[in-house]
């Protein structure tokens, strides 16, 4: 790992400052360090090297509270994937991100991977994670999985790099509806996490929205009808510490038999975070049979196609979805 | 501001503080093991893929390869070396050298400490959290039955201790 500076600014208006003007931290620059397992990982491989580590742990201004309350479900932006996977509300009242939570990663990068931070994590592609590829994500002029090793990579084709973004609960809390509030120098502004994700674009090769000179301060899960219930599925290659080859998450309310809302995301499938309207334009208001889902399973994967490797992506997706929508309302999984 | 170079920092390691200088690059592994002394501690991936170098930190199973020792100030850590009394192995230990937990025995002391991370917080395991509290450690020889074994018998004897 190369030499930086280590800074533990007083306040989170001084860590901010810091960023301004000190480019996005791929060489030299300013980079943010809370839980730290995404940050060391890429300098440890070389593949950004800032000047400077700004610790973010210790403001006032930032902590990793969950706070339900009359605005819904707050989640301070330096809560743990461990804290956030074993908080008692969160498991009765969003057990759906409570099992994101938990299906991520390991022990011990739950107990140090922060929320926020996990929704910034790169993608895994390795092409992207080898320093000695110049890849497009990279500044290069090329995706390599695009005609190369592509069997983890995205079906729908959204953007020239084709990596899926790696995390659980960012695919939960964009079925949850969820917002970011982001603080810059200018003050706080909350998206949905719907437009916090976009597919890189030249221009911007990331897959977030996130000034370089922005900070998360918190997640926001708004208030929803009591009955709604939610589920997170992911298949991998193993059955723990592996990311996601696909991933699903559902929420849904059934009123006297028929889906009276219901809200789709995938993960694995994309650079971003997934939200299948399609599928959710064929459920809302229709009487849940296995019909209706092997439909809404098909129209989600609307547009998606395989490259050479990934084509299992396709059913697999299909089928976790309609076992997520039978789950959801107690049909019969066929 | 701090500088580039070293800085002081105070860790404190085992219920002992050691106050050393280390540059900000400098892992908690590595200042674990070369500034302390501290070999227990073993480091292979260094990048957070193999719980080698799992310790504990203020009461949490952590991998020491993605933290930095200037970032370890003020909180408690716990390694291998803080497990034993003298020459009495912790119940845990005991258990995994009767239940043949290690083969070559370099992945046995971030599985130890994610056990031991695990017993703490939870003395009455079932062997499903038992599995689980070491998913993220790795063993290439594949001892991972009796280590979970280890587990199972290191909870029972700390509960019949507990009788006593």
């Amino acid at each position: 790992m190369r030499a930086f500076a280590y800074a533990s600014p007083r306040s989170l208006d001084e860590a901010i400052a810091l960023l301004d003007g000190a480019g996005d931290g791929h060489a030299g620059g300013t980079r943010l360090l809370a839980g730290g397992t995404d940050l060391l990982t890429l300098m440890q491989a070389d593949l950004i090297a800032p000047e400077r580590l700004v610790d973010i742990k210790r403001l006032a201004e930032l902590d990793d509270r969950i706070e339900d309350g009359a605005e819904g479900l707050t989640i301070g932006a330096l809560a743990t994937l461990a804290e956030l996977e074993e908080d008692p509300f969160v498991q009765s009242r969003y057990p759906i991100l409570a099992e994101a939570a938990g299906l991520a990663a390991t022990p011990q990068l739950r107990n140090m991977a922060t929320l926020g931070g996990n929704l910034l994590q790169r993608p895994r592609c390795w092409y992207f994670r080898d320093s000695r590829v110049h890849c497009w994500l990279k500044g290069g002029d090329l995706c390599y999985a695009r005609g190369g090793e592509n069997q983890h990579h995205a079906l729908f084709d959204v953007s020239p790099c084709v990596a899926v973004h790696p995390s659980d609960p960012a695919v939960a809390l964009l079925a949850l509806d969820a917002r970011v509030r982001l603080r810059g120098p200018s003050g706080e502004r909350e998206i949905s996490l719907g437009s916090f994700f976009a597919p890189p674009e030249d221009g911007r090769r990331k897959e977030t929205t996130q000034a370089d000179n922005e900070v998360i301060v918190a997640v926001r899960i708004p208030p929803r009808h009591a009955d709604a219930r939610g589920v997170y599925l992911k298949a991998m290659e193993r059955k723990a510490w592996a990311f996601a080859l696909v991933s699903v998450a559902a929420v849904l309310r059934l009123e006297a038999g028929r889906i009276a809302e219901v809200s789709v995301a995938l993960g694995g499938v994309a650079p971003a975070p997934w939200h299948a309207r399609d599928a959710e334009q064929v459920l809302v208001g229709a009487e849940s049979s296995a019909d209706l889902f092997a439909r809404a399973a098909d129209a989600a994967l609307t547009g998606a196609g395989a490259l050479a490797k990934n084509g299992y992506k396709l059913p697999l997706a299909k089928a976790l979805l309609r076992r997520a929508l039978a789950d959801l309302t107690g049909q019969p999984v066929d | 501001m701090a500088a580039n170079g070293f800085q002081p920092v105070t860790l404190t390691v085992n219920g002992s503080d050691y106050p050393i200088m280390v540059e900000p690059r400098r892992t908690l592994v590595d200042a674990l093991r070369h500034d302390l002394a501290l070999t227990g501690t073993k480091k292979v991936c260094a990048m957070g893929d193999c719980g080698a170098c799992t310790v504990i930190v203020d009461g949490r199973a952590m991998y020491s390869c993605l933290l930095l020792a200037v970032d370890c100030a003020g909180r408690a850590i716990t390694t291998i070396e803080g497990l034993a009394h003298g020459n009495n192995l912790s119940p845990l230990q005991e258990a995994f050298v009767a239940s043949d937990g290690f083969q070559c025995g370099f992945c046995t002391s971030g599985q130890i400490m994610s056990l031991h991370a695990l017993l703490q917080a939870h003395p009455h395991p079932s062997d499903e959290e038992i599995a689980r509290a070491v998913t993220g450690n790795i063993c290439r020889c594949g001892a991972y039955a009796n280590i979970v074994k280890a587990g199972r018998e290191a909870a029972e004897a700390m509960a019949r201790q507990q009788e006593a």
